[in-house]
């Protein structure tokens, strides 16, 4: 199994020499227009939060997978974890905020010793929605996952699994060999209780993200062709299609600079740039919290070490009001939230 | 001297024809954004028709820009090149069927 940046000693594990990448050639040339300098061309000043409805925890960055396009830069040797003190932070903030969605995401969760006693905490505060991005061959991974099919339905958990393609050998080269067959085998386990049934509650998304240096395509277009596809060939049922771009940060950076498809690419995000999508963009909605606490405005500058801009980003000394009135973050990778139709992890936005 | 005539970077600066002509480069753009839009045919199948007329009119910027589009709509390699070969087999067809009006002239011209 591949190993992460982090433990490959690369550069790019460094979040400065991102940041100095995602900032030089092209943008410090002045061939490429800055994001803020697009954000002004398009009359757009500042981007600051229009509410704080969604609560996105990333937990740890251990999983039992190394995807090749990761922003994570997750993997089996990645120790990071929050600690329960960090999580009981986090319940107090659910519990004295009005948040409707928390969003639980690694790393694998699964992978987090206090993951089930988390889940079942979460539900206590009352929050609406509880969200785990899981990557599907966790569940079969090792046998004391098994039963985390079940345990989602318990809890109603709202279930959202990675699958870049409906075919075995695009996802196989972006997440693995055998990932596809296994994914199937858990999306399966997953409808067998319930989820992306007509006729249920229990709701299971796929997110498709490109297996390559392009954009994705119209949202509703792809979820036709997987919906059919999946359906035809495994007999398997999901709610919706997310598309997500990917963003120029991490292992997919890495990936890009290595095939020599960064400036191409970057290219292609700046000329997608849509200011509908940039007006609606989730860190707008979002507040994204590492597993040590600290606080961001989006789970990928987490990954680039971009704090939220208050005096003091830790999830313990949250104040509403100086929330709402942050200015929100911004560097080049910001073109991939903006491109086209708009990307969150939630799919398209405009 | 290592001057091409053609170069990637151009295509994007396509739409740059409607400065010597904003009319008529108006109207091409609009016409060709309309063509592409989903209708009894799928964005898709339009998509995998125009790689196939691409390498048809030997276009590299239309091979580049629409393998590029196919690989976003999820068409797969095999489809990609399946779509060439119906391009190419109407090519050699349209070269080959000519045949008949050589051996119609054959014919006439001999004894």
């Amino acid at each position: 199994m591949a190993k992460s940046l982090q433990a490959r000693k690369s550069e790019l594990s460094d979040q400065e020499m991102q940041l100095k990448i995602l900032s030089g050639g092209a943008f410090e040339t002045g061939e490429l227009p800055t994001f803020k300098a697009q954000l002004s061309k398009h009359k757009i000043q500042t981007l600051r939060p229009k509410t704080f409805s969604i609560l996105q925890l990333n937990i740890g960055y251990m999983c039992n997978q190394v995807c090749s396009h990761c922003h994570v830069d997750a993997g089996p040797d990645r120790k990071e974890m929050m600690t329960r003190k960090t999580m009981e932070e986090c319940l107090n903030v659910m519990k004295e905020f009005t948040i409707e969605t928390v969003d639980l995401t690694g790393g694998a969760p699964e992978m987090h010793p206090d993951f089930e006693w988390f889940v079942e905490q979460i539900r206590l505060t009352g929050v609406s929605e509880i969200i785990v991005r899981s990557n599907l061959t966790i569940i079969l991974a090792n046998k004391k996952y098994h039963q985390l099919p079940g345990f989602f339905a318990k809890h109603s958990v709202h279930v959202i699994s990675s699958l870049p393609f409906y075919k075995k050998n695009k996802t196989d080269s972006q997440r693995g060999k055998g990932v596809f067959d296994t994914s199937i085998t858990a999306i399966k386990m997953l409808n067998k209780v319930g989820y992306g049934q007509a006729n249920s509650n229990l709701k299971l998304d796929l997110v498709y993200n490109p297996s390559g240096a392009f954009l994705p395509s119209d949202q509703v277009a792809l979820e036709r062709d997987f919906k059919k596809a999946l359906k035809t060939d495994f007999d398997i049922d999901f709610n919706q299609l997310f598309t997500i771009t990917n963003l120029p940060i991490s292992r997919f950076l890495d990936y890009l600079i290595a095939s020599e498809n960064y400036e191409e690419y970057m290219q292609s995000l700046v000329d997608a740039f849509n200011p509908t999508a940039a007006e609606d963009v989730m860190c707008t909605n979002t507040l994204s919290v590492s597993w040590e606490g600290k606080i961001f405005d989006c789970d990928f500058n987490q990954m680039l070490g971009l704090k939220s801009a208050v005096k003091n980003p830790h999830i313990s000394q949250l104040n509403q009001n100086e929330l709402m009135q942050r200015e929100l973050q911004l560097s080049q990778h910001c073109y991939g939230c903006t491109a086209g139709a708009g990307s969150s992890c939630q799919g398209s936005i405009a | 001297m290592d001057k091409q005539y053609y170069t990637p970077k151009d295509l994007k600066n396509f739409s740059n024809i409607t400065e010597w002509n904003k009319e008529l480069g108006d109207k091409f753009f609009d016409y060709y954004n309309s063509v592409f839009k989903e209708g009894h045919l799928s964005a898709r199948e339009k998509s995998l028709i125009a790689l196939a007329v691409s390498h048809v009119v030997h276009c590299p910027y239309c091979i580049d820009a629409y393998t590029k589009d196919s690989l976003q709509r999820g068409i797969e390699k095999e489809e990609m090149m399946e779509a060439v070969h119906v391009g190419a087999a109407i090519k050699s067809g349209a070269v080959l069927v000519h045949g008949v009006q050589m051996m119609n002239r054959h014919d006439q011209l001999s004894m």
